[in-house]
């Protein structure tokens, strides 16, 4: 469960949301501009609210009136960037296993095999990332973020560097880990036909306000 | 073909250890202060950059003054680290290592705090949402991508250190054995009558010391390109 009631000055900009929200992939739809990925960093952390509380889980990350802001690093949360943000200086079996050491995780073959599979990235695991592909660092980004166990899973427009082509091969990796992985989601877009095929329930923002909030139906 | 004497090679080991050890002590506070001026803002920090910079711009023998003062039997730190500590700088060739340290330090720190500034800081971020907390971020994301910085950094300080001369000789003499460095020993060598030759191989290897540095932190620099772009 996610519950987000926040405000924050950004600038010019304000942004002001509320919603709570059982589904397993929460599409965050706007323009750009709109707030999308100010309130995804404040769902991560890396971004505090002027007002308000943020709560993951049952568990209060934010709380503005009791000063309770939790760091990022201790959120439990995985975050696919749009630009899948790969640490160049190790390869990609390194990158899958950066959460599991950072948390002192014990190992997971099962779990790494199934991400491993489900994304199709076995043969990748000596390559540096600059070798990769833009479709295959995604590909990479989604499984090390998976594999650090989020209880929250955080895409920003993770198909927004892509090309048509791209973003095709990569969407069924997607659909495949909203009905397997078991990780509720928020997936930011700003392409309806994108949203219609992964979420569950939609949060419309339109310049900084949630306008509407349901099913996939309010995108039509 | 160069024909060393032991009093010549005794002044060669002489500059490298001090050169090594001045380099191995002022690498971790170079880091330190490399990640403060690259990463912070504080009140007084231009204060401190050009702090880190004088040694550069005074001259050296003001520098080595400072340090006989400060560092002296009777100044005021070095009486208590003598009395306390039994750490003795003073026409010492510790001494020599701590005049070389503070007159390399601004060129170590440079290349270090370049590299940190180059670090895509969104990077950093990607690591603390994968759990990492802070130090932690520092240690395995920072650091190894500053890591090319950080040892042209220490390629380009050794190489200063080991030429280093007006505070050296100001602060611990020139105490053949003691703190006669290859600096100071050239030094004496062209003030006394058959002291060419001597001085000559002297100054060849110095030569050779400073571009084998200079290539060293060339393709250090080159290196930190590859591993910020992950090739």
């Amino acid at each position: 469960m996610l519950r987000v009631d926040i405000e924050k000055e950004l600038g010019e900009f304000s942004l002001s949301a509320s919603f709570t929200s059982e589904g397993r992939v929460i599409g965050l739809f706007g323009a750009s501009g709109a707030g999308k990925s100010s309130l995804v960093n404040m769902i991560a952390g890396l971004l505090r609210p002027d007002r308000g509380t943020i709560v993951i889980d049952g568990e209060t990350v934010d709380d503005t009136a009791a000063g309770i802001h939790v760091p990022t690093y201790r959120r439990s949360i995985g975050y696919v960037f749009q630009d899948a943000r790969l640490f160049p200086h190790l390869n990609v079996a390194q990158n899958l296993d950066y959460g599991r050491r950072m948390n002192g995780l014990a190992a997971d073959p099962a779990q790494h095999k199934r991400v491993v599979d489900l994304l199709d990235i076995g043969a990748l695991l000596d390559r540096r990332p600059g070798k990769l592909s833009g479709g295959e660092r995604q590909r990479v980004a989604l499984g090390r973020a998976l594999l650090s166990k989020p209880r929250l899973l955080l895409l920003d427009e993770p198909l927004g560097a892509l090309d048509e082509g791209r973003k095709l091969e990569i969407l069924p990796y997607l659909v495949r880990l909203r009905d397997e992985a078991n990780v509720p989601m928020v997936y930011v877009s700003h392409d309806v036909a994108e949203l219609r095929q992964l979420a569950t329930q939609i949060v419309m923002l339109k310049q900084g306000r949630v306008t509407s909030f349901g099913g996939v139906k309010v995108l039509s | 073909m160069l024909d060393i004497s032991p009093a010549e090679w005794t002044a060669i080991l002489l500059s490298l250890r001090v050169a090594v050890i001045a380099t191995l002590v002022a690498t971790p506070f170079g880091i330190a202060l490399a990640w403060l001026l690259a990463r912070k803002d504080f009140w007084g920090k231009s204060l401190l950059d050009a702090v880190v910079h004088l040694p550069l711009v005074l001259p050296p023998v003001v520098t080595g003054y400072l340090l006989l003062l400060t560092f002296g039997r009777r100044g005021l730190v070095g009486a208590f680290l003598a009395d306390h500590l039994g750490i003795v700088f003073a026409f010492r060739w510790t001494g020599a290592a701590l005049a070389c340290g503070i007159m390399s330090f601004p060129l170590l720190v440079r290349p270090m705090r370049l590299s940190i500034e180059a670090i895509d800081r969104r990077l950093e971020q990607a690591a603390e949402t994968l759990g990492a907390a802070p130090w932690k971020v520092f240690f395995t994301v920072t650091l190894p991508l500053a890591l090319p910085g950080v040892l042209a950094g220490m390629v380009l300080g050794f190489a200063k250190a080991i030429g280093e001369f007006g505070a050296t000789i100001t602060f611990v003499s020139n105490i053949p054995g003691e703190t006669q460095t290859i600096s100071s020993a050239i030094y004496s060598l062209i003030q006394t009558p058959d002291g060419d030759s001597a001085a000559g191989r002297l100054v060849i290897v110095s030569i050779v010391l400073a571009i084998g540095a200079l290539i060293a932190a060339e393709w250090f620099a080159r290196r930190a390109t590859q591993r910020l772009h992950g090739n």
